[in-house]
């Protein structure tokens, strides 16, 4: 908030019968988590409309005891006294107000939740040992918390259908659906693509798509996010994983310059689903579908598992794969040698790449970029997830067509591909086939690999650390949350070990000094480091 | 078809139900004129908006639809030219078991209600207006469709009105058959052309937040015939027909086992419940017993025969006292059965004799509500229905010993804790026939 913006109103509120201070249009659910008090609940997101169905989130309220003439009346410690209303009142509908008491576990209030949770169980299947929201279900969460424990219901349940194929990604069960109507409402109100919707009525009520339509929206798989039960869920991650097993690490999405901020779920080195996470400087809680499902290549069968050097036994060792290279770059006419790297890479990466450039004297180096279409939401018109790194960082000179009109030409006769496929920049196999010098580094087998003089296998965007810019010029942090698959090494490491090799010692050890070093040469990450940047990354003020 | 008697009651005052049934009366227009039709509006017209309200209000005309709500206090909560535009939504929806009163007025005098609301919104700023009427009565629809042309016709409805400069239109929507588009922010939701979920209170009250998010005066039926003839009579006279805060005539639907079940209009607080079954309606079937009265429409809580009641009455000094009312002594106006512990409602008096089984009974009304809870909250929807299969089985296998504590249990879950009255609707009826007749149920306990 800047310094000149209006000061919000703050509002006295009685919490659990302590005094607190809220701005004015606090909800009241909000003001109580903010408190500590923890308000189950189910319709209820920060981000949607507020249909007050679940009734989970009912609390005792009060507004202030009043004279005759409109005055509140005081108590002995000066604060007003409370009139407390004859009926609950649901927490996420309301809004903190002056001298209003409310009161989170009142007799009342575990009455009321016990019985929502009763009424919410009494039609539902009861599968969790089947169902993949099990482990992160709302349902068992408040039940054990807030529920009987027992139920008392004794007659058939409501029969729905089950495994209705809704969508592209999603499956639903109509049965486990406790009618919140979040994913209507997201539909409605984020993906403007009003396709769900509930059929019949009471008990009966079930939900669907619309008759002749499908839930194959881009965004349709933040319905199964917000499901807070296991009636929507992903045809991609459907039985896959039990939730508990999964390891959870904080990340970012590499499909496009918007880098929205995700959570990789991972087991022994698998990569099994990726959530979006939140950040409201990117992309609120949601995130492409396109995206989410980007990550099954990590695990390809097209990945490079191990250097090779060509005319030689493979698989090579490292130290003879990078000694390799060396030697086929050194000594070279600088003006005769380009470098294609990605924007693709980290910002590290980036600056390790442009050494490598500088210790061979090389002028003739480029990204390629990928402008694109975006789709006026999460999908950016860049392609590339770091195109900011990449021109803050120098590599974008605007010279890949340059070079690849003069590799075609046979001028260039030493060319460094990193993380790229020398084909997409514009360079024929054939021109390839000429090279006296090619070293590829990459995760995939491509159309550049197969002519390459020494491949070295890197890391994909989930088996390292690092940081993005995105394209608001947001810098965002990489975490890894597997390992790289056979002898494939880290990427930094790789530009490292090359720029020795090429240049002698350069003394960085750990991907922090990379950092630092690059942030002492880069005047828009001056006093930043890698810790610093945290999980929801930092604004910064890039060059014009 | 139910009638009214071929001479009123000397209980009864037939204001709005004048003309009902009435031979040689017919819903056009040439006959209400010929009947004094239209000559409210042309005085209301000559009046300031304010003049009308204030009339309503001295006039203490309560809602008829259910909740009974003063008429002239929520008119007054529109804002007369606050710049937005305002609606008056006539609530024709009704579905109320027990309560058949409106579609008479609907098929037979239409004009009359078509004037109430003329005056209505001319008082509060409105230039259009939509009537909701339920699926049911597509005949009502038609001819009230026709009328409001006729209407238009003599000039009494669409642009300058009688030459004084204002403009209404009216149009007629018809629901699709759900019991919850009589309550009234569900009623919007389905004239706006949504799934009829009701609204969430705070913050979309009508009045403020109503139809497309502006300010909006629902009103039943019954209640804007009444203002026609609040302006014709005169607020004091009107108000003296009934009690002090609940003025005017109502018309109370009758069914059940009486002789002489229909519609009956008596002036408010008119008669006694022991008047109204056994002078007015005839009294029961013979050689039965009474055994209990649901006196407002299904949802109002059930009463047994024998009961007394403790309440202030006024004393023959005048001062209030407090005093045992037998139930056949029960006034029928709203402040009387309130403290009874029920409530006027709809004015559905639904009367059962001996040969009734109220476990029977009850679980009619929770079919009832089972099938016509809308799904939106959790309450009422799951625990409508479960109500509704305890009871059934109870009929059909007889009754575990815990049943009765359950179902009460249940109710107690429901009521209070919905999106709308709705809740309280489905589990007064479980709460007040358990607490009433727990012998009913112990006896089926097997």
């Amino acid at each position: 908030m800047s310094e000149t913006a209006t000061p919000v109103a703050m509002v006295n509120v009685q919490v659990d019968g302590e005094w607190k201070q809220f701005p004015k249009g606090t909800r009241l659910i909000e003001a109580c988590m903010k408190s500590g008090k923890f308000i189950p609940h189910y319709c209820y997101h920060p981000k949607l409309s507020t249909p007050g169905n679940c009734r989970m989130c009912l609390v005792e309220t009060g507004r202030p005891k009043m004279t005759p003439d409109r005055q509140p009346v005081l108590g002995a410690d000066g604060r007003p006294e409370i009139a407390w209303g004859p009926k609950p009142e649901i927490s996420c509908a309301a809004e903190v107000a002056e001298g209003m008491g409310v009161r989170t576990s009142s007799p009342l209030v575990e009455e009321c939740r016990k019985g929502v949770m009763e009424f919410l169980l009494i039609n539902h299947p009861l599968d969790c040992p089947i169902c993949d929201q099990a482990g992160e279900c709302r349902l068992q969460e408040f039940s054990v918390e807030f529920g009987k424990g027992e139920s008392r219901f004794r007659e058939e349940k409501v029969k729905k259908p089950k495994r209705v194929d809704i969508g592209e990604r999603i499956v639903l069960d109509d049965e486990r659906c406790i009618m919140c109507s979040r994913c209507i409402r997201f539909m409605q109100e984020v993906a403007h693509d009003d396709v769900l919707g509930f059929l019949n009525r009471g008990s009966h009520t079930t939900l669907s798509v619309y008759p002749g339509k499908r839930l194959d929206n881009n965004y349709s798989l933040n319905t199964v996010d917000i499901c807070p039960v296991g009636a929507l869920t992903s045809k991609d991650f459907r039985f896959k994983m039990r939730v508990w097993f999964l390891k959870e690490t904080q990340t970012i999405d590499v499909s496009c310059g918007t880098g929205c901020n995700i959570v990789i779920g991972s087991r022994e080195n698998i990569v099994y689903r990726i959530t979006p996470r939140e950040n409201e400087e990117v992309n609120s809680c949601w995130m492409p579908d396109s995206h989410r499902m980007n990550f099954h290549y990590l695990h390809s069968d097209e990945r490079l598992v191990s250097p090779l050097v060509k005319g030689e036994e493979a698989p090579s060792k490292w130290t003879r794969a990078l000694a390799g290279a060396a030697e086929k770059l050194q000594g070279r006419d600088p003006a005769k040698t380009a470098l294609i790297a990605s924007a693709r890479m980290t910002n590290e990466e980036l600056f390790l790449a442009r050494r490598l450039a500088s210790a061979l004297k090389i002028e003739n180096f480029d990204v390629l970029l990928r402008p694109q279409k975006g789709d006026g939401f999460l999908i950016s018109d860049d392609g590339n997830p770091n195109t900011g790194g990449a021109k803050l960082l120098g590599l974008a000179t605007g010279k890949l067509s340059e070079i690849a009109r003069r590799v075609e030409s046979g001028e260039i006769t030493a060319l460094i591909v990193l993380g790229e496929d020398a084909v997409d920049c514009g360079i024929s196999e054939g021109a390839l086939k000429k090279l006296e010098a090619l070293v590829f580094a990459g995760i995939l087998a491509n159309k550049t690999s197969p002519h390459a003089s020494v491949v070295l296998p890197t890391s994909a965007w989930a088996e390292k650390r690092g940081t993005m810019i995105n394209i608001k010029g947001r810098i965002q942090r990489l975490n890894q949350a597997i390992q790289p698959p056979g002898q494939a090494r880290d990427d930094w490491e790789v530009l490292r070990d090359l720029v020795q090799a090429v240049g002698g010692s350069n003394g960085v050890y750990s991907i922090e000094e990379v950092f630092k070093v690059m942030a002492s040469e880069t005047p828009a990450l001056q006093g930043l480091t890698i810790s610093r940047v945290g999980d929801l990354g930092l604004q910064l003020s890039l060059p014009a | 078809m139910v009638s009214l008697l071929p001479t009123p009651h000397p209980k009864e005052r037939r204001i709005i139900f004048g003309n009902i049934s009435k031979p040689g009366y017919s819903p056009d227009i040439e006959t209400y004129l010929a009947h004094g039709g239209y000559e409210s509006l042309k005085k209301a017209l000559g009046m300031k908006p304010n003049e009308i309200i204030d009339m309503v209000k001295a006039a203490n005309l309560r809602g008829r639809g259910g909740a009974g709500f003063p008429a002239g206090a929520k008119w007054s909560f529109i804002k007369y030219d606050d710049g937005k535009p305002h609606y008056i939504v006539v609530n024709a929806d009704e579905s109320e078991p027990g309560t058949f009163k409106d579609r008479y007025i609907l098929h037979q005098d239409p004009h009359q209600l078509i004037e109430g609301l003329a005056i209505a919104a001319f008082a509060t700023n409105v230039h259009l207006s939509y009537i909701y009427i339920r699926c049911e009565f597509p005949k009502a629809a038609k001819i009230v469709w026709e009328a409001i042309k006729e209407a238009k016709a003599k000039g009494f409805l669409g642009k300058n009105i009688l030459g004084t400069g204002f403009d209404l239109d009216i149009y007629v929507h018809q629901g699709a058959g759900a019991y919850i588009c009589g309550e009234e922010t569900s009623l919007l939701e389905s004239l706006e052309g949504k799934r009829p979920y009701p609204r969430i209170k705070p913050p979309y009250f009508p009045a403020v937040l109503g139809l497309y998010m502006k300010p909006t005066i629902v009103n039943n039926v019954e209640t804007i015939c009444h203002v026609k003839h609040i302006l014709a009579m005169g607020p004091e006279e009107y108000a003296k027909m009934g009690t002090p805060g609940d003025g005017g005539t109502r018309t109370m639907c009758v069914s059940g086992d009486v002789q002489r079940p229909g519609f009956y209009e008596i002036p408010c607080g008119g008669v006694t419940l022991g008047e109204l079954i056994n002078d007015v309606c005839g009294g029961l079937k013979p050689g039965r017993t009474l055994k209990a009265v649901i006196p407002g429409g299904s949802s109002a809580k059930v009463l047994r025969a024998g009961e007394t009641f403790k309440m202030k009455v006024k004393g023959p000094d005048g001062q209030m006292v407090e005093k045992e009312v037998p139930l056949l002594d029960l006034v029928m106006d709203a402040s009387t059965l309130q403290a009874a512990g029920t409530m006027v409602g709809s004015g559905g008096v639904m009367i059962m004799d001996d040969t009734r089984d109220m476990v029977w009974a009850l679980n009619n009304l929770n079919q009832f509500y089972a099938h016509e809870s809308c799904g939106q909250c959790t309450p009422c929807r799951e625990g409508s229905l479960w109500m509704s299969k305890v009871t059934t089985r109870i009929i059909d296998e007889g009754a575990r010993p815990d049943d009765a504590k359950n179902l009460k249990n249940i109710a107690d879950n429901i009521a209070g804790r919905t999106v709308c009255a709705f809740g309280e609707a489905c589990s007064w009826p479980t709460q007040s026939f358990l607490a009433k007749f727990p012998d009913e149920f112990e006896k089926r306990v097997k």
